[in-house]
C-alpha cells in the first residue's frame, strides 16, 4: 500500500538527500521499516529502542497527529501523506 | 546602530513590567553535581516576566528600533521565531504599543502560539518541514516586499540581541558570583547569549563554552545545529573557547533529573546545557555558570513530560 512520506531537510542525510519518498506499509512502523530497508539507520532517527516515536518527533498522517492514532502502530491508509517533523524548532 | 546602554533601556521601561526583565536567580546544583571539583550554578531565565531568556534581546531590539526611530506608530514589528523570542517580543510590543507579526513554523508547541496571541501578536505559520529557516525566509520575503509597513527586527542579525547580554546578562552574572565565575555554559540558537556574555566576561578570564545539538534532526528547542542550519549573522565561533555537542536523548534525561533532583522545571535546552556543564565540571572543575533558558511549562503539550 503505497504512501507518500515527506521529511524535513534536517533528515535529508538519513535518506541520501531525499525529502519526499514513496513507501509501503499498513502501519506507521511498517512504513518506517520500508524506508529503513532502503536507507539503513533511518528508523533509529525516528523511533526509540522500543519502536515507539521518539519524544521529540512528531508524525502526521494526513492532518492527524500519529500519537492520537496509536503512535508507531497507527494505521496508514493507502494513498495518504505522512509528514515527519521535529516536535521542537531550533533557533530562538 | 546607536549604542544603547543599560541605563537608557532601564529609563525607557521604568514603571512597567518590562522593568522586571533581568536580575534572574542564580542557584547552585546540589545533587546532580557533588561539588567535588567546584560548583555549578544555574541561571534561571524562566524568572523573566515573559518566561525565558529571550525577554532580554526582545526588549533591547524593540528599544533600539524605537531609539533609531524605525519603530514608529503605524509600523509593524516583524520577526521569525521558534517561540520564545516571539513571546518576548509580543509582551514587549504589548507594553510599548506596537503591532507585531511573527513568522513561526506550524505545528510547534501550541502553548507558544496561544501565548503570543494572548499578548496581541499575530502569527504567520510557515511550512513545518522547513523549520525555523523557513520562517526566516518568510520574514525576509515580507520585509523586502513591504518595506514601508514592516520593521524587521531580525534577531539573527540584530546587534541589540548580543548587546542585551553584553551589558545585561554578563555583568549580572559577574556581580552575582562576586567575580568567582570561571566558565559560562550556554546553548547556541541565534548565538546572542554566547556572543554577548563572551564580550562581557572573556576579558575577565572566563572560559566561554558554546553548546549545540549533535544532530541536524534534534529536539532541543531554540538551539541550532550550525553545520546544517542558516548561519546567524551575529554568530562568530571565535567567541567561545570550547565547543561541545549534546544529544537530545541526554538532554531529555537531564531535564527530567533537574526537575526531580533539583526542583528546577526546565525546558529541554536547560537539560542540554547542564549535560555540557557537568562534562566541564568533571574535566576542568571551577565555578561554572550554566544558563537555563526557559521553564518546562512551555512544553506541557509535548510528550516530554509523559
Amino acid at each position: 500500500m503505497p504512501v507518500t512520506v515527506r521529511l524535513p531537510g534536517a533528515l535529508r542525510d538519513a535518506t541520501g538527500g531525499e525529502t519526499k519518498l514513496v513507501a509501503a506499509g499498513a502501519t506507521l512502523r511498517e512504513v518506517i521499516a520500508d524506508i529503513d530497508r532502503r536507507h539503513p539507520g533511518f528508523a533509529s532517527r525516528v523511533l526509540d529502542d522500543k519502536g515507539e516515536l521518539r519524544s521529540y518527533v512528531n508524525v502526521y498522517i494526513g492532518e492527524d497527529d500519529a500519537r492520537t492514532r496509536g503512535g508507531s502502530a497507527a494505521q496508514v491508509p493507502e494513498g495518504s501523506e505522512v509528514m515527519v517533523i521535529p516536535a521542537m524548532a531550533g533557533g530562538g | 546602530m546607536s549604542r544603547l546602554s543599560a541605563a537608557l533601556v532601564r529609563e525607557r521601561v521604568r514603571g512597567s513590567i518590562l522593568e522586571r526583565i533581568g536580575d534572574t536567580p542564580l542557584v547552585p546544583l546540589r545533587r546532580i553535581w557533588d561539588g567535588s571539583r567546584g560548583q555549578i550554578w544555574a541561571k534561571l531565565e524562566s524568572a523573566n516576566p515573559g518566561g525565558s531568556v529571550k525577554d532580554r534581546p526582545g526588549l533591547w531590539m524593540v528599544i533600539a528600533a524605537e531609539e533609531e526611530r524605525h519603530l514608529l506608530r503605524g509600523k509593524t514589528a516583524l520577526d521569525a521565531t521558534s517561540g520564545n523570542t516571539g513571546i518576548a517580543l509580543a509582551m514587549v510590543c504589548a507594553v510599548r504599543g506596537h503591532t507585531l507579526e511573527l513568522c513561526m513554523p506550524d505545528k510547534v508547541s501550541e502553548e507558544r502560539k496561544k501565548i503570543v496571541r494572548a499578548f496581541g501578536g499575530s502569527l504567520v505559520l510557515t511550512d513545518p518541514l522547513e523549520g525555523t529557516d523557513g520562517a526566516i525566509r518568510e520574514a525576509q520575503r515580507r520585509a523586502r516586499g513591504e518595506p514601508d509597513r514592516y520593521v524587521y527586527l531580525d534577531q539573527y542579525s540584530n546587534p541589540a540581541n548580543p548587546l542585551a547580554h553584553e551589558l545585561g546578562t554578563g555583568p549580572e552574572i559577574w556581580d552575582q558570583t562576586g567575580g568567582r565565575i570561571t566558565h559560562f555554559v550556554a546553548g547556541v540558537g541565534t548565538s546572542g547569549t554566547i556572543i554577548g556574555v563572551s564580550a562581557a566576561l572573556r576579558p575577565k578570564g572566563v572560559r566561554i563554552v558554546a553548546v549545540q545539538p549533535d544532530d541536524a534532526f534534534h529536539g532541543i528547542e531554540g538551539w541550532k545545529h550550525m553545520a546544517s542550519a542558516m548561519r546567524p549573522a551575529i554568530w562568530d565561533e571565535r567567541a567561545a573557547d570550547d565547543h561541545r555537542v549534546v544529544s537530545t536523548d541526554a538532554a531529555i534525561a537531564m531535564t527530567r533529573r533537574l526537575a526531580r533532583e533539583e526542583g528546577i522545571f526546565s525546558g529541554v535546552s536547560g537539560g542540554a546545557a547542564v549535560v555540557a556543564a557537568l562534562a566541564v565540571a568533571r574535566e576542568e572543575g571551577g565555578h561554572i555558570v550554566v544558563l537555563i533558558a526557559d521553564g518546562g511549562e512551555r512544553y506541557l503539550s509535548t510528550p516530554l513530560w509523559e
